[in-house]
């Protein structure tokens, strides 16, 4: 093990110089870009090899060149299209086809002969850095938007000089106000206090708590004196704004995540609020349709990524409804064969249907594999909008809130506006009344349970995105489940959603304090002491159904 | 008597005789009689989706070294049961193999438990069990062979990298697991390396989810929060399923590699198999074999896999990969092959002193000795994830490093036996000697 | 829901037992330990009739299922209450047990502590307050009986006043269960995290591996399950058995009738979680392993199968059920690796359909 630390140590004294080193030359190429020289064609060729080290110096020679091809290189590195062929050189890719890095001339090569340039994360993030200093000069605003972006998620202070390089000649007002806050995250140890006491202002302006560390040695400095009690005063000040906007960051985050958790818990379980709330069925076969659900949407995917790769991000647009069409068509089989010979014993429905779980989970594992899948979110889901500096919405999370929000409007307007849902209500409320006034009662039946696994279907569809696809999916929602349709209260589906909801906000508002684990007994523990208070949940159905 | 009751004794009893007959040990083994081998992996419930491809790359050895002519001659029977992730059941099934099926060795166990529950069977019995799963040490027995790595295989050289400048020189660290042994046993290590490095308590965290834990915005929030202090490394124990959540999640919520990277001990190529890499491009792994190696045993290893996978028909097709766990399975059986050779016998005690200095050219690329205490030597490597969910090594060790199932950063190991003793069946089978038995160097 | 439950009539008439039907059963008992202590002890291993180690831990393993089982039919079959974390009861008499063979091990494991390993390895300096005492075999036992004894106590008191049940109730039980298997997960709880017990050497000071040893516990597990029969089967023909059956066929009427169920339910569901107690206490040392797995939901949920598949509201039923169940298990694991599981859930999914009543339902059908 010494043996290994001492290569390290040596390695990390060089490498430091080498930046001191790399510092100096950026800031001459910046403010002389022209006087640089191009790179020669065999030193690219130690990109392509194992070396991390030649790797290195490589990077740093480019960021030195600041040419155009030191940036096409530099872009390519970033993007991962580099390719290394078996001679040595490299090539970059360009769409479909591929182009000499140092000519920009498109060359002739063979997909298969071709091995990706890979980077280490110390690499990953000079390339990052040397690019979006190189792009800060960039004549389109949108490239130079994208540089200051990248330079905020990564400060670096080798880029000082190119910063205020692009500052003194940035025209775009926005930009320049993000350049100046980007300035000042590298201006806070400046030996002029007036440009200090700027950049503290700056960045308490920018709100982002992030930068709380950075801003912290100025606001405890002991002894100060003259001009550093006016910069410490400011930063205290700043530092004191970035409190607020962490706290009020955290509580909004808290209260993100728990609505999110929420959703996810309410996709689980409103398919089971209709056949369990509605018709009664106590369906422990329910995760293994989620299940169903999920895996639709795998092979979905599948097909689209081998017949129509170019619709690809569009490919939830036929899962959906295949996941709702294929679960219910399994629920309607499984209530024809099984659950309509159990009416009325809930208890054999509950262990028939756990035998029914233990097969179609076995089938899974038989078709495709006891490993988990890979569902990939639709670009449109990758990603997240940044509402606060320090609090960023991710996609996905966002769309299944609104998805479920969605599937529970529809449930509703089905169950309330259309025919079926008048004759579901009907049979659930008093079937033989119901079966008086003409309706088929065994139909009705079959078609609640069936639309019921579907929402179940649509559930699967939905965490598919955001979680495991493998055969046990349906285990880790089951009980969940179960526990927000019974804590909303049978037969009505805004208690599940209360349930749900509820469910979700109080396990991430305790999650901090207590960690997950204590946070989901204290949850149970609330719900089977809820229970006793109110046996009939949150909602419960009034009338002289109770004993039913 | 009631006569209504009366079918229903008759019934029992019949059922429990019908258990007792049905499992009356086998005829005693022929001279040129295939040898039995057992493979004891979970292939259903929650372990089955990593331990099913061990059972398959078990298969699959047997299969070569039966169409190369067999061990000594003989052909090698694998008999496959399933635990089914119920750890009572291992044991059962264990005592099954060993005294009804009399297997030479047992190929199996994936978690700690599953290991900790068949072992008291494995002493009783004299039976030998082929471990090939990274784990956390703090074991020795006469009766294992460890093929998996020790936590001095593993972790260490992984937060010796992260600390390097060439792994972006990290000064805090958030140790992030599954509740339970293996984790705790490594973050524990890790915490006493830590110090050891001149990091403080404070610059460390610990957290700990339950299994299948699915909802990590909290934790990210977290990390990110604690990463606001300082250049910040996260270390993952985190076990099986929960992988892909987290992962997703850290990919949600923009924490990238280069300014946080996270390295993983349970997550390798099967792992990533469920999960979209791109935005994980950059995060690590540290294991002692990877399927993306280029050298000529891993091509024929791989090729040999992917020809069994498609001879069988298995699901995945040529989705399936192949990772460190499974390499080890398969080096731990070539091992064993070449001991009972060496021993000339399948006897347990013959075979067990045959195993120590067995070497075997591994598909690590790495010729592997076994240790006389059990463990295997073995590189350490440190992959970065591809966009194409393989890895790409970054570092690795220059020669195959001895296992140290006691950590010296655990206190109560100093003078703790370096090497599995000469012990008789007499004093393991229990009573006062045992905390007596000899301590050898 | 009660009311449509009145498909099994469980309870068999009482009709008067002759006096040599009772002493069939005495030299019948007499003759299987007998019979149990030759095959086990007296002939030599190679002995076709010799009793394998492997059937009597399998054998031992499968009589604490069934006492579960009867358990369970005490409060399914003749009460109407489906409980789904039996499980918990079931573990919280195994780790009582556990911990006193934990103890048992003295200096004998690997970090040669008093404490168990588990607690040295984390950092405990010292035996948590709720593990005092456990080092007595006696106070061992007692706790074996009343914790779930008192936890069922509680929770039934609870649940039995606010008139929570069916589903409700398997729900609650279900949760609750759940609740206990992560707090058992958990490391810092105490209870050895996800391992839970293991590695134990010595009970009562006997080597826990040897012949002598095993062959007694397997006798004290057939003893308790005959015990436990036999406790059944008063119960049932008692006339607190009458009322039970009354509670499982219409609780409104007999509430109308003046009875007031609560001490009835309460007694048989604390009745039945002790015995699930005890039937872990005997589970652990022939198993060698207790860890929070036993209390997952899907394990309880089983259990009510094995009493299901049996026929609940008999007798015997349980027993045959978990016996067949358990059976079936063990040899389609090791002989169908890959498929057994659709044979189990087949088993699970035609039974309620076609066998109502259950296997005994069956013999009896054939019989008529």
């Amino acid at each position: 093990m010494t043996e290994i630390t001492a290569r390290k140590t040596g390695n990390a004294l060089g490498r430091r110089v080498g930046l001191l080193f790399t510092a100096l030359w950026m800031g001459i190429a910046v403010l002389s870009p022209n006087t640089a020289r191009a790179i020669a064609p065999d030193q690219l060729k130690a990109l392509g090899e194992d070396d991390y080290d030649a790797k290195a110096a490589v990077v740093e020679q480019l960021a030195d060149d600041g040419d155009a091809t030191a940036e096409r290189v530099l872009k390519a590195l970033h993007d991962d299209t580099l390719f290394a062929l078996p001679d040595g050189s490299l090539a970059v890719q360009v769409g479909d086809a591929y182009h000499d890095p140092l000519t920009d001339q498109a060359v002739q090569v063979k997909a298969d002969d071709l091995s990706q340039v890979s980077l280490s994360n110390v690499l990953r993030a000079r390339v990052a850095a040397a690019l979006a200093g190189l792009q800060l000069r960039s004549a389109d605003p949108g490239v130079r938007s994208r540089a200051v972006d990248a330079l905020f998620s990564r400060p670096d202070p080798t880029v000082r000089k190119y910063v205020e390089a692009a500052r003194q000649k940035e025209t775009d007002s926005r930009l320049k106000g993000r350049l100046d806050q980007l300035w000042a995250m590298t201006a806070l140890q400046d030996p002029d206090p007036q440009h200090r006491l700027e950049a503290v202002q700056l960045i308490g302006d920018r709100g982002d708590p992030q930068l709380r560390s950075i801003l912290r040695p100025l606001a405890t400095m002991d002894n100060a004196s003259g001009d550093d009690v006016k910069v410490r005063d400011a930063a205290q000040a700043a530092l004191h704004k970035l409190d607020r906007a962490q706290f009020l960051a955290d509580m909004a985050g808290t209260a993100f995540t728990g609505l999110s958790l929420g959703s996810v818990l309410l996709l689980a379980a409103l398919g089971l609020a209709i056949t369990y709330g509605l018709i009664g069925v106590i369906n422990m076969a329910h995760g293994e349709f989620l299940l169903i659900g999920a895996y639709t949407t795998y092979v979905v995917q599948n097909l689209f990524r081998a017949y129509c790769p170019g619709a690809f991000d569009f490919y939830p647009v036929v899962a959906v409804p295949a996941a709702f069409l294929l679960t219910a068509l399994a629920g309607l089989v499984l209530e024809r064969t099984l659950i309509r010979w159990l009416y009325g014993r809930p208890l054999e429905t509950l262990l028939a249907t756990f035998g029914i779980s233990l097969l179609l989970m076995q089938a899974a594992r038989t078709v495709f594999g006891a490993q988990n899948v890979q569902v990939e979110n639709p670009s449109w889901m990758q990603g997240g909008i940044s509402v606060l500096p320090s609090l960023i919405l991710p996609y996905n999370r966002l769309v299944i809130l609104a998805f479920a929000f969605a599937v529970v409007g529809v449930t509703s307007l089905i169950l309330n506006r259309t025919r079926l849902g008048l004759y579901i209500r009907a049979v659930t409320q008093n079937r033989r009344m119901a079966a008086c006034t003409g309706i088929v009662t065994w139909k009705i039946d079959a078609y609640a349970f069936a639309f019921g696994a579907g929402v179940a279907g649509l559930g699967g569809c939905a965490l598919s995105q955001i979680g495991n696809v493998g055969p046990d999916l349906g285990q880790t929602y089951i009980i969940d489940s179960f526990m927000a349709v019974v804590l909303g209260g049978v037969g009505q589906l805004s208690g599940t959603i209360f349930g749900a909801m509820g469910l979700g906000l109080i396990s991430k508002v305790l999650e901090p304090f207590w960690g997950a684990v204590l946070a989901k007994i204290f949850v149970l523990i609330f719900i089977i002491l809820f229970i006793q208070k109110r046996p009939q949940g949150l909602f419960a159905l009034k009338g002289r159904s109770v004993e039913a | 008597m009631n006569l209504l009751r009366t079918p229903a004794v008759i019934c029992t009893a019949a059922s429990l005789l019908a258990v007792t007959l049905g499992t009356v040990p086998s005829a005693v083994a022929q001279a040129d009689a295939p040898i039995k081998v057992g493979i004891l992996h979970s292939l259903s419930g929650t372990m089955a989706i990593s331990e099913t491809s061990l059972k398959d790359v078990a298969e699959m050895t047997f299969e070569e070294i039966n169409r190369s002519g067999g061990v000594m001659g003989r052909k090698i029977e694998p008999v496959v049961v399933d635990p089914a992730s119920n750890w009572p059941l291992f044991a059962e099934k264990s005592r099954q193999l060993l005294a009804n099926d009399k297997v030479a060795a047992v190929f199996g166990c994936w978690t700690s438990v599953s290991r900790k529950s068949v072992l008291p069977v494995f002493e009783e019995l004299n039976g030998l069990l082929f471990y090939p799963v990274q784990y956390e040490g703090e074991e020795m027995s006469r009766n294992v062979f460890y093929t998996g790595a020790a936590p001095n295989q593993q972790a260490i050289p992984a937060v010796e990298y992260l600390i390097s400048s060439e792994g972006g020189a990290a000064k805090r660290f958030f140790l992030i697991g599954t509740d339970y042994v293996y984790p705790r046993t490594t973050n524990k290590i890790l915490r006493a390396f830590l110090h050891s490095k001149g990091v403080q308590d404070s610059d460390i965290a610990e957290v700990y989810t339950p299994f299948s834990h699915g909802d990590y915005q909290t934790i990210v929030a977290d990390i990110k929060k604690f990463a606001q202090a300082g250049k910040t490394a996260v270390i993952s124990t985190i076990n099986g399923d929960s992988n892909v959540p987290f992962y997703k999640e850290l990919g949600n919520q923009g924490l990238k590699a280069t300014s946080v990277p996270v390295v993983a001990f349970s997550v390798g190529e099967e792992e990533l198999r469920g999960i979209d890499t791109k935005p994980l491009v950059g995060h690590l792994a540290s294991w002692n074999y990877f399927m993306s190696l280029k050298n000529p045993t891993n091509d024929a290893f791989k090729k040999e896999w992917f020809a069994f996978v498609a001879a069988h028909n298995l699901s995945g097709g040529d989705k399936r990969v192949t990772n460190d766990p499974m390499e080890a399975t398969y080096v731990g059986i070539h091992m064993w092959k070449q001991a009972v050779e060496k021993a000339g016998s399948t006897d347990v005690d013959k075979v067990r002193e045959a195993m120590i200095g067995q070497k075997f050219k591994a598909p690590d690329g790495f010729v592997l000795e076994m240790d006389a205490n059990h463990h295997l030597h073995k590189p350490v490597m440190i992959g970065e994830i591809r966009p194409d969910g393989q890895f790409s090594v970054v570092w690795k060790t220059k020669a195959p490093i001895r296992a140290q199932p006691w950590s010296p950063f655990i206190p109560g190991n100093e003078g703790k036996p370096d090497k599995v003793a000469a012990w008789t069946p007499e004093i393991l089978s229990g009573g006062p000697a045992l905390a007596m038995a000899p301590v050898v160097h | 829901m009660e009311a449509v439950e009145t498909t099994v009539k469980g309870v068999v008439a009482p009709r008067p037992v002759r006096p040599w039907g009772w002493l069939l059963w005495g030299v019948g008992v007499v003759a299987l330990y007998a019979l149990i202590l030759i095959c086990t002890l007296a002939l030599p291993a190679n002995h076709p009739l010799h009793l394998s180690v492997y059937l009597m831990t399998l054998i031992g393993k499968i009589m604490c299922y069934a006492i579960v089982a009867l358990a369970l039919n005490l409060v399914w079959g003749y009460t109407g209450i489906l409980s789904l974390g039996h499980g918990l009861f079931f573990t919280l008499g195994g780790y009582a047990m556990g911990m006193y063979l934990m103890r048992s091990i003295g200096l004998d494991g690997v970090y040669h502590s008093p404490l168990p390993d588990f607690m040295v390895f984390l950092d405990w300096k010292a035996l948590p307050w709720f593990w005092q005492g456990t080092d007595h075999f006696l106070y061992a036992l007692l706790l074996v009986v009343l914790v779930p004894g008192l936890l069922a106590w509680i929770f039934g008191f609870f649940a039995f006043r606010s008139r929570v049940r069916g589903v409700y109730l398997s729900i609650m039980t279900q949760a609750l269960t759940f609740a206990a298997m992560l707090l058992f997960y958990r490391n810092e709880t105490g209870f050895g995290g996800n391992n839970g017990f293991t590695d134990f050497k010595r009970i009562l000071g006997f080597p826990i591996t040897a012949p002598g040893t095993r062959t007694v516990l397997f006798l004290a597990t057939l003893t308790v399950l005959l015990l436990s029969l036999l406790a059944s089967r008063f119960i049932v023909r008692s006339r607190l058995g009458q009322v039970l059956t009354a509670i499982r066929d219409g609780e409104s009427r007999l509430t109308f009738l003046g009875y007031n169920p609560l001490g009835y339910k309460l007694f048989i569901w604390t009745f039945s979680a002790v015995l699930c107690g005890i039937a872990g206490a005997l589970y652990v040392p022939q198993v060698g392993i207790i860890n929070p797995n036993e209390m997952s939901p899907a394990n309880s949920i089983e259990m009510a199968i094995w009493v299901a598949v049996g026929g609940r509201g008999t007798l015997f039923g349980p027993i045959l059920g978990a016996v067949c169940v358990n059976a079936a298990k063990s040899y389609l694991t090791a002989s169908f690796s890959s498929s057994w599981l659709y044979f189990l859930g087949a088993i699970f999914v035609l039974v309620p359909i076609f066998l109502p009543r259950g296997l005994v339902g069956l013999l009896q059908r054939r019989r008529k």
